[in-house]
This record gives structure tokens, C-alpha cells and sequence, in this order.
């Protein structure tokens, strides 16, 4: 039986007057959550004064979807689930049935037609369809070209599944070549395809690719040593700091102060390590929140060295090892030492295979640290501590390299985003980043090198694809702002994911350590640990 | 001496506030063992309902008594803020009770996000400004008083011994603490245990609702993004006093108050949430379960 509002009165009640009641209860309590916040809004008139301005119509129409909504789920999506339920299990067939039934032959050949109408017409479609409409067409295309994609992919599941790590390094070796030659060809000139794909390969690629290290960082502390850090943003900024304090003072090169940014922000995470030895739990917690907001603070306040809230800007740019540099007034300018068209791209491509290089340093040292006593030793500490103690693993040693280690990734992304960015203010250490990378760590399923990737590439690329979302401003008029909705649809997402998936993205798990061969475990077999 | 009986009135005034907060947070851990970070959206949410029915009861009556109007707005802000933990903690929370430890965290800060941004959606991202409702201040030899200040410490006095009373006395306080100590045994001996973990998140509310109206009426100004740093501050009011203890999370309160307080009198206002949180982590060093909290005995 279906969980509702009174099941006790289920037994009796047909499924549309269940609905229907559940319908009314849905829309009672949405009116009252949002009677006052959407209903009314606060504004400042000229004289800045707050005013109320009325928006029931507003109001009306999201508790009518609500109601509407709830009353299809109820009457008709819940039956229709269990039914289907029923008959995979009668007919015996796999769970993945939902996935065969989505992706047909017809539904991919329908969706390369629409590719190819909408391509061949892409230069006139303005001119027929009018603005608003077109904005829909492109839209329309974007989602038939992901679902062709994504029919190709599932066509090939099995092979997919079976070399899923190679064929993931494979793709996102040769992503920015794709992209480049894709818009090359788009736009029909090679100068076109690299000014294009700075986009593409900025927004998503490195963006997504920095979440990844930092959570395959964070990783290696909650994943794996089982110690909940809810400040691991401050080692981040201690990285980005150090680079960009130490680059714009002293004008030492990237090459130079990568591994000292990681050397600092390990020698950070020790010294946070030391008090929070005996904390447990959620006391660990709140301390490593503590420090994060700490560290926060000490940079926005010392304002001699950070310059304060305004930030540190002019931060020199990564060179290609010495040999060429990215700035164009330098004799060694890279378009004059290989003898090609100026343009940023190349900068953005480079820093795009730099931070693939140190995501896979990420996954190369967590692999074989997993192989080797300090990897079991953490693995042990976040089963079972008093074990651990017993068997004679020195639990301080085990948690401090720990910390040590995770803070030393975070200072390697930390000092990769001061030289992408060329700027660094204490607005990106804010709480909310270590939130975002730790509901990475465990929506990907705690300790799963791909399915934190996996998480990182849907919420990230997930956020950065709704800044693509501008034709809706023809559809709710020019001041509506999709930008705005960005982290609301964030939180929602990892508040269902979640409930969904409650054991994350890869809910299976390789052992380190097994008696005769390697077989995958159930992820609710792997503890989280007590920190 | 003036000056620092001024300074405990101000950490006195401040500490209820993060006091009032804090009792949401150790209730919530005591009787589920979660930490639930969207309370101090919560409490954001309690502000801003107040706020829009001041600015209702503005529109609708030429003048309304100062003390109408707060009981209103707190009445309204408790109603209104209780339903939303009510059904956070049936959309987010429940489905995933009996998962594991980081689970209901992960969802908890996804609600933080998600409210304070639904806010910023729907009322605009400026602060809202209202004009001052009390501003009575009484000079006794030298220490000024203002009503505000005694309002919110008598507001505060007031509820916290009528949550005693409910904790301590009633049927309903014996089943949440029976809840506390074995959920399971207490559903076998007819508590609705579903029922009273609803209870609980309402209370704790229903407490941050009133902390909102107070910190409105107290501050005047309030925004969206005002949620996190009072959620956090009582958060680490509620570990310091021993996380799951009802009375050390007012004593951690008022200590969080104190601290900043005099730590912004005698040494410097920049860095007052530095000195808070640094002796926190050294009161952890020393007491690894807060101040009044059980240390945890893991059975082997």
C-alpha cells in the first residue's frame, strides 16, 4: 500500500477518492507554506519604504499544480508503478526494462531527424519561426541530440560497463579536440572553433573537472578514513592563497608553488588534525565547520596580507613548463613561438589537460594508498575505531595523515583555481563549497572514484547547463532571470537524488583486501565511521 | 564596571536569542541523532513571516499596540514556521530515517540551500529594512537598558519554562525522551514514535520562530542569506553546551553571546565570530562531549 496522508483509511477508499483526498491535503498545506512568501512579496518603493505587492494569481496557479499533480501521482503514476512492478517480476525480466522501453530504434531515428531539420535550418530559423520560437527549437534540438547520445551509449551498456575507466579517461583526453573540431566544422573556420569552445571547455570541463579533484580529495578523509569534514573549503582557500600571495609577491612561478600550496595546506590539515583527535561524530563536525569559517574570517579581516574582502587580483598565469607563456605582450607568447592565430583558447585547453593530469594524480595516489598499510589502516579506522586500537594501528598517526593528505589534494585544486581565475576573493570559500563537495562525495556512494566523478559531471554540469536556459526569458518576459533559480534547483536536486538514491551513484563497492577473489559488495556493507 | 555589566546585558540579550535556536538543534539530534542544518533557514523563514505580517498589519490598521502586533507576528511566525519543519521533515527527512549516518545530512543542507534561495526567488535579494518598533531605553546608574532587551530576555525566560514544563511533565515530554533513549522500545510500548519526531520538529520551530520575531524586532533588518551565521552560531552553542542537552544548549548560548559580546568590547568586532568558534574547539579539547553533555560509551 501506497505511504499517504492516513493510510488507516486506505483499505476502503478507490484510488480516485484517495486521490482526491490526498489532492486536498497537498494543496492546504502548499497554500499555507506559500500563501505569505509567494502570495505576497516585499518591495521598497521610492521613498524605501517596504511596501506589500499581491500576487494571488501566482499563488493560485502553483497550488492548483500542486493539487493537479498530486491527484495524477496518486491515482494514476502510483498504480501504474506497482502494476509495473508486478509484471517485471511475473515476466522475469531485468529492472533495467524502464531504460529498453525509453530507448527504441524509431524514438532515435525520429530524434537524428529533428538533429537534422534543425541543423540544416539552424540559419534561418529566426527568420521563420520568429524569436521566441526558435529559442524552443534550439532547445528541442539540444534535448534530441542528448537523447541520441544517450541511446548510442545505452546501445553499447554492456562494452561501456565492461572498460568504463579506460573509455572515461579515453573521452576526456580527447573532449576539447572534440569540441574544437565540432565548432570548427560549425562554423566552418578553425579560428571560429577555438574562440567557441571556450565555453564549452571552461564552464564544463574544468569547472566539473576541479568539483571532481576536490571531492576525490575530500574523498580520502570521509570516504575513506570515515572522519566527516564539513570545512574542507578552508584547505582549498589555503592552496588558492598561498599562490596567489606568493605568485603576485614574489613572482614565483605555478610550477613552483603547486607543490608548496599542497605542501601548506597538508601542514593545515594537521594542525586541524591535532584538537579533533578525540572528537567523534558530529563534535568533529562542528569544528571542522569552525575552521573552515575560521580561516574564512582570518582572510577577509587581515586585510595587510589578503587584502581584505576585495580580494587579490593580477594573479600571474600557469607557463607551459617555461618553454611558452600565455600572455601575449611576452616575447615567448605561444601563437609566436609555433607560429598560429592568436587566441585564449589555447590557454583554457592547457589548463584543461593540467587539471585532468591532477585529477588522475587524485585517483593514481588514492588507488595505491588504498593498496598499502596507511590506506588499510583508514579503511579500519572508519569500520571500527576500538578494533583498530585493539590490533595496534597507531589511530593518531592513521587520522592525522588522513587530514594530511585530503588537505594536500585541496591545496593542489586550491592553487589551480587562483591561476584559471587570475583572481581570488574570500566569496569563493564560502561554506556552501564544502556543502557542494561533500553532497558530491556522497551522492557518488562514499569511497567510488567513478561514481563521485559521475555525481560531480550531473549536479555541476547540471548548474552550468541552467545558465544556458535564457530563451525562457521569452516565455515569462525579460525580467525573469534563470540565473536566480540556479541553487534553488541545486538543493531540490540533492535533497531527491538523495531520497532516491540514498546510498549514492555506485552503490557497490571493490574490497581492498579479499581471500581468494574480488568480488563487488554492497555498499550498505561499507560503514560511514563515528569521525 | 559600567561598562561590563553593559557588555552582559548585550551577551545576555544575544546569547537567548542563539539560545532559543540552539533547543531546535539538540532536540532534533537527541531523538533522531541527525544534524539538522536547515534550522537555521528555519529560523530565517520564522523572521520573515514576521516581517510580512508587520508590514500586513501596517497596511491593513492605521495603528496597531506594540504588543498586538508582536504577539500576532510571533503567533503567525510559529504557525506558519512549524509547518514548514513539519513537512521538511516529512519530504526529506523520514523517507530516509534508518539509512545511513550522512544520508538525512546531505538532504538536511540541500533544504538549507534550497530555502534560503526560495526566499531569495520569491521576496528579492535586498535587506528589508523595518522601521524601529520599540525604542524605549531606561538609564539605570549609568547602564542603559532598552525595552528590546528586556523584552527578549523576559520572551525567552517565559517560553523556555514553559518547554520545561512540556519536557518535564507531560505525557508528550516522556514519550520524546522515551523516544530518546530506544526508539524501538518505545514503539513496542504504544508511543507513535513517527508522530512525536514530527512533535519535536515543530517545537524546535515553533522556538526558532520566536527567535526570528525577536531578532527582527531587536535588529530591524533581515534577509535571506541571514540564516546561516545565527544557525551556525546556535549550532555551536548547542555542541558546546553537549550536544542532546536540553539545558546545556541555553548555557551554550548564553556563552556564545557572552564571548562575542565581550570579545567585540574589549578586543576587536572583526574578529568576535574567530574568538567563538576558537573557544569552541578548545572546549573540545579539554571536554570532547561539550560542557553538560554524556560522554558516548561504544560497546564492544
Amino acid at each position: 500500500m501506497a505511504v499517504t496522508a492516513s493510510p488507516e483509511r486506505d483499505i476502503v477508499a478507490t484510488p480516485v477518492q484517495r486521490a482526491t483526498r490526498e489532492a486536498l491535503y497537498a494543496g492546504a498545506i502548499v497554500l499555507g507554506l506559500f500563501v505569505l512568501f509567494i502570495g505576497l512579496k516585499t518591495d521598497q518603493n521610492i521613498s524605501n519604504e517596504l511596501i506589500l505587492v499581491q500576487r494571488w494569481w501566482l499563488l493560485f496557479a502553483v497550488v492548483v499544480l500542486t493539487m493537479v499533480g498530486r491527484f495524477v501521482y496518486i491515482a494514476h503514476g502510483q498504480p501504474f508503478l506497482a502494476k509495473q512492478k508486478i509484471a517485471d517480476i511475473a515476466t522475469g525480466l531485468l529492472p533495467d526494462t524502464v531504460a529498453t522501453r525509453f530507448f527504441r530504434l524509431p524514438y532515435f531515428i525520429a530524434a537524428i531527424a529533428i538533429v537534422a531539420v534543425l541543423a540544416l535550418l539552424a540559419g534561418s530559423l529566426d527568420a521563420l519561426l520568429g524569436p521566441g520560437l526558435a529559442g524552443y527549437a534550439r532547445f528541442a534540438r539540444a534535448l534530441a541530440i542528448i537523447y541520441a547520445l544517450a541511446s548510442v551509449l545505452f546501445y553499447f551498456r554492456s562494452f561501456i560497463h565492461a572498460h568504463f575507466s579506460a573509455l572515461g579517461i579515453a573521452a576526456l583526453a580527447t573532449y576539447p579536440v572534440i569540441v574544437v573540431l565540432v565548432l570548427a566544422l560549425y562554423s566552418g573556420s578553425m579560428a571560429g572553433g577555438f574562440q567557441g569552445s571556450l565555453k564549452w571547455i571552461d564552464n564544463f570541463g574544468i569547472q566539473i573537472l576541479i568539483y571532481v579533484m576536490l571531492a576525490w580529495g575530500l574523498n580520502i578523509v570521509v570516504g575513506l578514513a570515515g572522519l566527516l569534514d564539513l570545512g574542507y573549503v578552508a584547505f582549498y582557500a589555503v592552496g588558492a592563497y598561498a599562490y596567489a600571495l606568493l605568485g603576485t609577491q614574489y613572482g614565483l612561478s605555478f610550477w613552483i608553488l603547486l607543490p608548496a600550496a599542497g605542501a601548506m595546506a597538508a601542514f593545515w590539515g594537521v594542525m586541524l588534525g591535532f584538537p579533533v583527535l578525540r572528537l567523534r561524530g558530529d563534535y568533529l563536525a562542528i569544528v571542522t565547520l569552525a575552521f573552515g569559517e575560521i580561516i574564512r574570517l582570518v582572510i577577509i579581516n587581515w586585510r595587510e596580507v589578503t587584502n581584505g574582502s576585495a580580494g587579490i587580483s593580477g594573479i600571474p598565469k600557469v607557463s607551459f613548463f617555461g618553454l611558452m607563456s600565455f600572455n601575449v605582450s611576452d616575447p615567448n607568447y605561444i601563437a609566436k613561438v609555433l607560429d598560429i592565430a592568436q587566441s585564449g583558447a589555447y590557454y583554457k585547453i592547457f589548463l584543461y589537460y593540467l587539471i585532468l593530469g591532477l585529477c588522475l594524480l587524485t585517483a593514481f595516489v588514492t588507488i595505491r594508498l588504498r593498496r598499502m598499510p596507511v590506506g588499510r589502516a583508514w579503511e579500519a579506522l572508519r569500520e571500527d575505531e576500538i578494533a583498530c586500537r585493539s590490533l595496534g594501528i597507531n589511530t593518531t598517526t592513521t587520522k592525522l595523515t588522513a587530514f594530511a593528505t585530503g588537505a594536500m589534494f585541496g591545496g593542489f585544486a586550491g592553487s589551480f583555481f587562483a591561476a584559471r581565475q587570475g583572481f581570488v576573493s574570500p566569496e569563493s570559500f564560502i561554506f556552501l563549497e564544502s556543502a557542494i563537495i561533500l553532497a558530491i562525495v556522497v551522492l557518488g556512494g562514499m569511497g567510488s572514484l567513478v561514481g563521485i566523478a559521475v555525481a560531480a559531471m550531473v549536479m555541476i554540469g547540471g548548474t552550468e547547463a541552467l545558465r544556458e536556459l535564457d530563451f525562457l526569458k521569452q516565455v515569462f518576459g525579460p525580467d525573469f532571470t534563470p540565473e536566480l533559480y540556479r541553487m534553488l534547483l541545486f538543493g531540490m536536486a540533492m535533497v531527491i537524488v538523495m531520497v532516491w538514491k540514498p546510498r549514492g551513484f555506485v552503490g557497490s563497492r571493490e574490497p581492498t583486501a579479499f581471500l581468494k577473489e574480488r568480488r563487488a559488495v554492497s555498499g550498505s556493507f561499507t560503514k560511514e565511521g563515528h569521525g | 564596571m559600567q561598562y561590563f555589566v553593559q557588555q552582559l546585558i548585550n551577551g545576555l540579550t544575544l546569547g537567548s536569542i542563539y539560545g532559543l535556536i540552539a533547543i531546535g538543534y539538540t532536540m532534533v539530534y537527541g531523538i533522531i541523532g541527525m544534524i539538522n542544518f536547515a534550522h537555521g533557514d528555519i529560523f530565517m523563514i520564522g523572521a520573515f513571516t514576521a516581517l510580512i505580517v508587520f508590514l500586513i498589519l501596517g497596511a491593513l490598521f492605521y495603528s496597531v499596540p506594540v504588543v498586538i502586533a508582536l504577539l500576532v507576528m510571533m503567533i503567525v511566525a510559529m504557525l506558519l514556521t512549524s509547518l514548514y519543519n513539519w513537512t521538511i521533515e516529512k519530504v526529506a527527512y523520514r523517507p530516509l530515517r534508518g539509512s545511513f549516518r550522512l544520508a538525512p545530512l546531505i538532504t538536511a543542507i540541500g533544504m538549507s540551500i534550497a530555502l534560503s534561495n526560495f526566499v531569495q526567488v520569491t521576496q528579492g535579494p535586498r535587506n528589508k529594512p523595518i522601521p524601529p518598533m520599540v525604542s524605549k531605553v531606561y538609564n539605570i546608574e549609568g547602564i542603559s537598558v532598552s525595552l528590546k532587551q528586556i523584552i527578549i530576555v523576559v520572551v525567552t525566560a517565559l517560553l523556555l519554562a514553559l518547554f520545561w514544563y512540556l519536557v518535564n511533565r507531560t505525557s508528550l515530554g516522556r514519550a520524546q525522551r522515551a523516544c530518546e533513549q530506544d526508539r524501538k522500545m518505545a514503539a513496542l510500548l504504544g508511543i507513535d514514535v513517527d508522530r512525536t519526531i514530527s512533535i519535536t520538529f515543530v517545537m524546535g520551530a515553533a522556538l526558532a520562530a520566536v527567535a526570528g520575531t525577536l531578532f527582527l524586532m531587536y535588529y530591524g533588518v533581515i534577509a535571506f542569506s541571514d540564516g546561516f551565521t545565527p544557525g551556525v552560531k546556535a549550532f555551536t552553542a548547542a555542541v558546546l553546551g553537549g550536544i542532546g542537552s536540553l539545558p546545556g544548549a541555553v548555557l551554550g548560548g548564553l556563552m556564545i553571546g557572552f564571548i562575542e559580546s565581550m570579545w567585540s568590547a574589549y578586543f576587536s568586532i572583526d574578529y568576535k565570530d574567530v574568538a567563538a568558534f576558537s573557544i569552541l574547539a578548545i572546549v573540545l579539547i579539554f571536554l570532547p562531549s561539550g560542557i553538560l553533555g554524556r560522554p558516548e560509551v561504544e560497546k564492544v
